[in-house]
C-alpha cells in the first residue's frame, strides 16, 4: 500500500547520500538502513498500539457510544453500565490544580536560574531540579501516602473548611486522599518540566530586548515582567501545557493519594479518581470483557486528551525555538 | 522614496549654530603621548571621565580613560573594532556591569555627581543616561505607542503638567518620527522599518528626559538614507541633550559631531584613548600619528 510505494524513494533517499561519500560508503549504508529499520519498527508498533486500543474498545464504544460513554456519571462493573464523566472530571481538575500550584513555583525557579541567581548558583540549582524529574512517581505516591495525605488530613482540612468552607471546593467528607492531594503531588511532579522548558525559553530572549528595557531605568524585576516573560510567553504556556500533559497521563502516583472514589464531587477534600488511576485500579480484577473494553475505552480517551495536548504543547514550545517568538503576535 | 525619506528628514532642522566644521577653540593638548584636550564644560548633561577602566574579570578592555565629554553637544567615539569602544560608553550608564564578571576602576561624573557613588542606583543613572543599541531593539510585544510609553510607565511621568500623550507625542516629533506613526499608533513597532524602528528607540529614549544620550552605532544596520535621517536627528537634538556616537564610519563621525575621540588597542589589546579634540582638528589636522593613519584610512 502507501508504505510500499513510498520505499523506492525512500531507499533513494537513503542510500544517495551514503553514495555521494567518498570512503566508508558500505558502513554508512548499512547505517542508514539499520536506522530507517528501527524507525519502521517503531512506527509500525505505534500503529499497532492505537489498533489495539481502538479494537479492544469498539466493544464498549458499541455499546455507550463515544461520546455518551464520556457523558453518563454512573460506574457500575456489577450491573454493566459504565460512563467516565466522573474520572475525566477527577483528570481535569487534579491536573488543573497541579498546574496552578506548579507554574508560579516553576517560573519563579526558571527566572531565578536565568535571571537573578549568581552563576555559581545556577548550575547546582537547576541540577536539582532536573533530578526532581528523574525521581520514579511511585516514590512520589509513597511520599504522598506517609507524609502529605496525613498532613492534609491533620493540618490542611480544618483549617480550609473553616476559612474556605463557604465555596463549594471546600467541605466534608475529607480524609486526606483527595483531589487536593493529588493536585498537589501531580504539581511537585510537574515542576521540573515546566522550569527546565521554561528555562531553556527564557535564556532564549534576545540580550537585546532586555538592555533595552534596563538603559531605560528599569530594575530587574521590571525586566522581568515587561519584557522577558511578555517575548516568551508564547514557549511558556507550551511549557506549561506540556507540564499539563504529564499530570494528566500520571498514573502511580495519583493512584496512591487520590483515594479512588466512583464519583466526582466539586470538592477538593473529597476523594476521586482520575482515568489513568482507574484503569490502574480495576484493569487487573476486570470480570466481564464489557469491563475489559470500557477500561480500554477510558485507555483510549486518555490517549487522545494526552495526544491533543502534547501535540499543542510542543507547536508552540518549537515555534519559539526555530523563530523569534516576540515577532509573532 | 529617496526624495521623500531624506526631505522628512531635512524638512525640520533647526540650525544648531555650532557645526562641526566651525567649532571655535581648540584647547590645548597634554603632554606625552595622549593629545587629549581637556574640556570643563558648564552645560547641563556634561560628563567627566578620570582614569575610567573597564575590566571583563581579569581582561582590561578599556585602559585609563579620562576626558570631558561636552554638555548638550555630540561627542564620537571612533576606532578599530575590538578596540573598546562599547565596552567605554557602556560605563557611561553603568550597562557595563550587567556582563559577566564585568567590572571598573576610576570615576565618571554626571554635572559633577559620581554616578558609581556608594548610593547612587544604577537604574537612576540610566535614566538620566539613555541608549540607543547597534540593532534596533523595539519591544515586540508593544504598540508603537507603548514602545515610546514603556520608560514612563516604568519610571513615572516627571513633568505634572504633561500626559501621557503629549510626552509620547513630543519624543516621536523629536525622534522625526510623528508624521509616520501618527496614524498606526496602535500598532507593532517591529513592523515598521529599520530605521523607523532605530528613530522609535530614539523616541524611547528620549521619552523619559534623559540628559545625556549614549548612542553605540546606531547607524550600522541601516541603509544610507536611514543612516542620513538619524544624522540629521543627532544634529537637531544636540541643543537639548548631550550625545556620546559610537561610530566607526568616520565620515558620520565627522558629519555629526563636535568633538572626536579615537580610542585604539595597545599591545596588550586593551582599548586606549589616543586622542581626543575638536572634530575638526582630528580630522584635519590631528596631533598623533596614529589618529592620522586612521583618519586617513592607511589602517583599520
Ligand atoms: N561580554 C564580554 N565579555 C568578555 N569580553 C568582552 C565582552 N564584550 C566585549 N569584550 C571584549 O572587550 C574588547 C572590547 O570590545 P568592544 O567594547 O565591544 O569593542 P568595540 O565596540 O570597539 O568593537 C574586545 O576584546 C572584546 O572581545
Ligand atoms: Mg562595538
Amino acid at each position: 500500500m502507501t508504505v510500499e510505494s513510498g520505499q523506492p524513494g525512500l531507499w533513494r533517499r537513503f542510500t544517495a547520500g551514503a553514495r555521494n561519500q567518498v570512503s566508508g560508503s558500505a558502513g554508512d549504508v548499512i547505517f542508514r538502513l539499520v536506522a530507517l529499520a528501527f524507525t519502521l519498527i517503531i512506527l509500525a508498533l505505534a500503529g499497532s498500539l492505537v489498533f489495539t486500543v481502538w479494537d479492544g474498545a469498539r466493544p464498549s464504544i458499541g455499546e455507550f457510544g463515544f461520546f455518551g460513554f464520556m457523558s453518563t456519571e454512573e460506574w457500575n462493573p456489577v450491573f454493566g453500565e459504565f460512563g467516565a464523566r466522573h474520572i475525566i472530571l477527577g483528570t481535569l481538575v487534579s491536573s488543573l490544580i497541579a498546574v496552578i500550584l506548579a507554574v508560579p513555583v516553576a517560573l519563579g525557579i526558571a527566572l531565578f536560574i536565568t535571571e537573578l541567581a549568581p552563576p555559581s548558583l545556577r548550575g547546582p540549582v537547576a541540577f536539582i531540579i532536573d533530578i526532581l524529574a528523574a525521581i520514579p512517581s511511585i516514590v512520589y505516591g509513597l511520599w504522598g501516602m506517609m507524609v502529605l495525605v496525613p498532613f492534609i488530613a491533620g493540618n490542611l482540612n480544618d483549617p480550609l473548611i473553616d476559612y474556605l468552607g463557604w465555596t463549594p471546593f471546600f467541605g466534608r467528607p475529607a480524609f486526606g486522599l483527595s483531589l487536593l492531594a493529588a493536585g498537589i503531588i501531580l504539581a511537585i511532579m510537574i515542576v521540573p518540566i515546566i522550569s527546565a522548558v521554561a528555562r531553556e525559553i527564557i535564556y532564549s530572549v534576545p540580550a537585546a530586548q532586555k538592555e533595552g528595557m534596563l538603559a531605560l531605568g528599569a530594575t530587574r524585576w521590571e525586566v522581568m515582567w515587561k519584557v522577558v516573560l511578555p517575548y516568551a510567553r508564547v514557549g511558556i504556556v507550551g511549557a506549561i501545557i506540556l507540564g499539563l500533559a504529564r499530570a494528566i497521563g500520571e498514573t502511580m502516583a495519583v493512584t496512591m493519594v487520590i483515594g479512588n472514589a466512583g464519583y466526582f464531587v466539586a470538592n477538593l477534600l473529597a476523594p476521586s479518581a482520575t482515568m489513568a488511576s482507574l484503569i490502574a485500579n480495576e484493569f487487573r480484577e476486570a470480570g466481564t470483557s464489557l469491563h475489559v473494553s470500557a477500561l480500554i475505552h477510558v485507555g483510549l480517551v486518555l490517549m487522545i486528551v494526552s495526544l491533543i495536548v502534547n501535540i499543542a504543547a510542543r507547536l508552540l514550545v518549537w515555534s519559539v525555538a526555530t523563530g523569534p517568538s516576540g515577532d509573532r503576535r | 522614496m529617496t526624495q521623500h525619506d531624506t526631505s522628512t528628514a531635512t524638512k525640520e532642522r533647526e540650525v544648531s549654530g555650532t557645526s562641526a566644521t566651525e567649532h571655535p577653540a581648540v584647547q590645548a593638548s597634554s603632554p606625552g603621548q595622549s593629545h587629549v584636550a581637556h574640556v570643563e564644560s558648564t552645560a547641563p548633561g556634561s560628563l567627566r571621565v578620570d582614569d575610567l577602566e573597564a575590566y571583563y574579570g581579569s581582561f582590561r578592555a578599556v585602559s585609563p580613560v579620562s576626558m570631558a565629554i561636552e554638555g548638550r553637544k555630540v561627542t564620537a567615539i571612533i576606532g578599530p573594532s575590538g578596540c573598546g569602544k562599547s565596552t567605554f560608553i557602556r560605563c557611561l550608564n553603568r550597562m557595563h556591569e550587567t556582563a559577566r564578571g564585568a567590572h571598573i576602576r576610576g570615576h565618571i561624573y554626571l554635572d559633577g555627581e559620581d554616578i558609581n557613588g556608594p548610593k547612587v542606583d544604577p537604574v537612576v543613572i540610566r535614566r538620566k543616561i539613555g541608549m540607543v543599541f547597534q540593532k534596533p531593539n523595539p519591544f515586540p510585544t508593544m504598540s508603537i505607542y507603548d514602545n515610546v510609553a514603556a520608560g514612563l510607565k516604568i519610571n513615572g511621568i516627571k513633568s505634572k503638567e504633561r500626559s501621557m500623550d503629549e510626552i509620547v507625542e513630543q519624543a516621536l516629533r523629536q525622534a522625526a518620527l510623528w508624521d509616520e506613526v501618527k496614524d498606526k499608533l496602535k500598532q507593532a513597532g517591529t513592523a515598521l522599518s529599520g530605521g523607523q524602528q532605530q528613530r522609535l528607540c530614539i523616541a524611547r529614549a528620549l521619552a523619559v528626559e534623559p540628559e545625556v544620550l549614549l548612542m553605540d552605532e546606531p547607524c550600522s544596520a541601516l541603509d544610507p538614507i536611514a543612516t542620513l535621517a538619524i544624522e540629521d536627528l543627532i544634529r537637531q537634538l544636540a541643543p537639548q541633550v548631550t550625545i556620546v556616537i559610537v561610530t566607526h564610519n568616520m565620515q558620520q563621525a565627522s558629519r555629526v559631531s563636535d568633538r572626536t575621540a579615537f580610542f585604539m588597542m595597545n599591545a596588550q589589546r586593551s582599548g586606549e584613548l589616543v586622542e581626543y579634540d575638536t572634530t575638526a582638528k582630528v580630522f584635519t589636522n590631528p596631533a598623533d600619528k596614529r589618529t592620522d593613519d586612521y583618519v586617513t584610512g592607511r589602517f583599520g
